[in-house]
């Protein structure tokens, strides 16, 4: 249901309410009014009869047609009835139209209510001891009935104008209250799919403000990953089409070289590029990997992945006589997805191999304390750049050496934000020195 | 002809080099645009290949730099980017030609023969002197209906001595055109490769200027 015919509906709703009470109100004070008013008519003509017949000013048979001349107001053409009975019970005289029967069994003097012939009456009794007469007054109640009705349906009439009125206006405002919702969804409407500008700036309403910051807020995140996707793939056709270029080239040069000495180095030259493409092509995976999918909720346990590490990597370190040692603490357990914590311990120790002077070693030092494990990879290499350092965020970003591809930091940056914990370079006299430092309690973000 | 190649890439400034060379010409090779901002400071360079992503800079910026201080000199664009876009900002930042990677080594070094032809005023491929037809793609020569084969150091030789022919080269000077500047060079190369090609052309094609170097013979009028 659209919030236009939400709102229509509940205003007609709660204005058809409003005057369905306001209506049932005056109906009722008005009822109570017109009785009293009439009330009072009966009593004070009781009376009057009595009073008149007391003084011998008419006789009875006058006193009855007496009523007859009581004001008569348009339409309510039934007069008060009356009647005149002695004390012992005989009708002495009536009005003309008065019921036969006795208006009233009460016996005392004053207001009640009976029934003649199916008609309610409304009767004042006077009981004139001097005379020894009872004097009834009464008045129909359908009469009654019929002015409060009247009087309420007075009401109703300007209601029944009004009520449509009104529902016209309700129906403007809302459209009009609505407007800027709707010229926010035409906007929206409008754009283009590939349109990631913020919506414009103009004055709105307090409501909607939130929602086109939310808006806005939104299109700069897509805007923001569409840019880094493509910055992505231009760094993947790149980072690809090198390596390619470079074993087609060496191909070809094997292909024409005339001297073995030319040709074997060529052959060498393509299968280190091999290496390194696979290196590559297993980096922007684990990117894809680190940075995508939901991950699991497991403990892992740090040693494990340290000698996973190490062993995995160490081929590329025997090749490069390089050793690769452990410093282990004593076994514990984190609260994180193992491919997370893997994929940044390997290619920090990856780097630090590839980077190590050959003969010399790169350490991999464990320590946890109740709040935090630190993880410490040190190697006797010249160390990472210090603009290389300050740009680690980055994605493909490359070291000067021309060996790496710049995913390998990258990665690390991208498992330890979804991880919580820092990427570190402590300055230390031993050798070159990456840190990272990882929270032993699950503080993963959101959406991590 | 001396080439600089700007590359970062190990294997792949590696294969240019031993391609380019293998191909008649004398490339040079560095892995950055600092170096090769230093290179580029001698005329020692005929033409660049110059790769756009490099670590230090793009070269498309060193490319600019280079136009602005006024260097005519052919530069053909290496990169993986070969959008079409790409191409034509490549192009109209003052490049000669645009090759997108992976490239084809013998289409690289007819790209340069052509722009460096053009440099020198060119349109004919081939080289024409003293009766001898010089066809730098197969790096062979033609005389008396006889084809003459060179091996690459020897064209490079041969082919720097025809740029000017009757210009004298002192062997120093084609020591540098001809090797790069980490070989080894024997101290009678030059020697050994001016035999060579006497002993294929004839001894009176290249004279020996006593103490002075070496160039080729005046044209026979008849």
């Amino acid at each position: 249901m659209s919030i236009r015919l939400r709102l229509i509906l509940a205003l007609v709703l709660a204005t058809g309410l409003v005057w369905l009470s306001a209506f049932l109100w005056i109906e009722t004070s008005t009822r109570g009014k017109v009785e009293q008013v009439l009330d009072a008519r009966l009593a004070e003509s009781a009376r009057m009869v009595s009073s008149l017949l007391t003084n011998r000013r008419i006789d009875v048979a006058d006193a009855a047609a007496f009523s007859r001349a009581l004001p008569d107001r348009g339409g309510y053409s039934r007069q008060l009835s009356c009647q005149i009975w002695s004390l012992s019970g005989e009708l002495i005289g009536r009005s003309s139209g008065a019921p036969s029967m006795r208006l009233t069994q009460a016996s005392e003097a004053g207001y009640s209510y009976s029934e003649i012939d199916g008609e309610r009456w409304r009767v004042y009794a006077v009981v004139n001891e001097r005379i020894g007469a009872r004097i009834m007054v009464g008045d129909s109640v359908e009469v009654r009935d019929r002015l409060v009705r009247d009087v309420v349906g007075g009401l109703l009439l300007p209601a029944a104008i009004v009520l449509p009125v009104l529902a016209v206006v309700i129906f403007l405002s809302v459209t009009r209250g609505l407007a800027p919702l709707d010229r926010l969804a035409r906007t929206l409407r409008m754009r283009q799919p590939t349109d990631f500008s913020s919506l414009p700036a103009g004055p709105a309403p307090a409501e909607l403000r939130p929602v086109r910051d939310a808006l806005n807020n939104l299109f700069a995140r897509v805007a923001r990953t569409r840019e880094m996707e493509r910055d992505f793939t231009a760094f993947a056709a790149h980072e690809l089409k090198t390596p390619l270029a470079g074993l087609k080239t060496q191909a070809q040069i094997a292909r024409i070289a005339k001297d073995d000495t030319t040709r074997e180095t060529a052959l060498c030259d393509i299968e280190t590029s091999v290496a390194r493409t696979d290196r590559l092509v297993r980096q922007l995976l684990e990117l894809t990997a680190v940075e995508g999918a939901q991950l699991p909720e497991q403990r892992v346990e740090l040693s494990s992945v340290v000698s996973d590490v190490a062993s995995e990597l160490n081929r590329l370190a025997e090749d490069r006589e390089i050793s690769i040692r452990i410093v282990p603490s004593e076994a514990d357990r984190l609260p994180l997805p193992r491919i997370l914590l893997h994929a940044a311990i390997r290619n920090l120790v990856e780097n630090a191999v590839l980077a190590a002077p050959a003969g010399s070693d790169v350490q991999i030092h464990t320590a946890c304390d109740p709040q935090f494990c630190i993880i410490e990879i040190v190697d006797r290499g010249t160390g990472i750049p210090d603009d290389i350092r300050r740009r680690v965020p980055q994605r493909f970003l490359r070291g000067g050496t021309g060996t790496g591809s710049g995913l390998g930091l990258a990665i690390v940056a991208v498992a330890m934000e979804r991880l919580g914990g820092s990427l570190t370079f402590p300055d230390a006299a031993r050798g070159q020195v990456v840190r990272l430092t990882l929270p032993r309690h699950s503080r993963r973000s959101p959406d991590g | 002809m001396r080439i600089l190649i700007v590359e970062d890439d190990p294997v792949l400034l590696n294969g240019l080099t031993v391609g380019l060379r293998l191909s008649g010409f004398s490339p040079e090779a560095v892995a950055s645009l600092a170096d090769a901002a230093t290179a580029m400071d001698s005329d020692e360079f005929r033409a660049v290949v110059l790769d756009i992503g490099l670590p230090d800079g793009s070269g498309l910026d060193f490319l600019a730099t280079l136009r602005r201080a006024g260097d005519a000199r052919p530069v053909v664009l290496l990169t993986a980017r070969d959008q079409v876009a790409d191409r034509i900002t490549g192009l109209d930042t003052g490049a000669d030609d645009y090759v997108g990677k992976p490239f084809d080594l013998h289409e690289l070094a007819a790209r340069l023969r052509a722009l460096l032809r053009r440099g020198e005023g060119r349109a004919q491929p081939s080289i024409e002197w003293n009766g001898l037809v010089v066809y730098p793609e197969t790096m062979s020569g033609k005389r008396d209906g006889g084809t003459i084969r060179f091996a690459a150091r020897e064209f490079a030789l041969l082919q720097h001595l025809l740029e000017r022919p009757t210009a004298i080269r002192s062997k120093a000077e084609l020591e540098e055109r001809l090797y790069g500047w980490n070989e080894e060079i024997e101290s009678n190369a030059v020697e050994v490769h001016v035999h060579k090609l006497r002993a294929k052309l004839g001894a009176r094609f290249i004279e020996t200027v006593r103490g002075v170097g070496y160039r080729l013979a005046e044209e026979d009028a008849g």
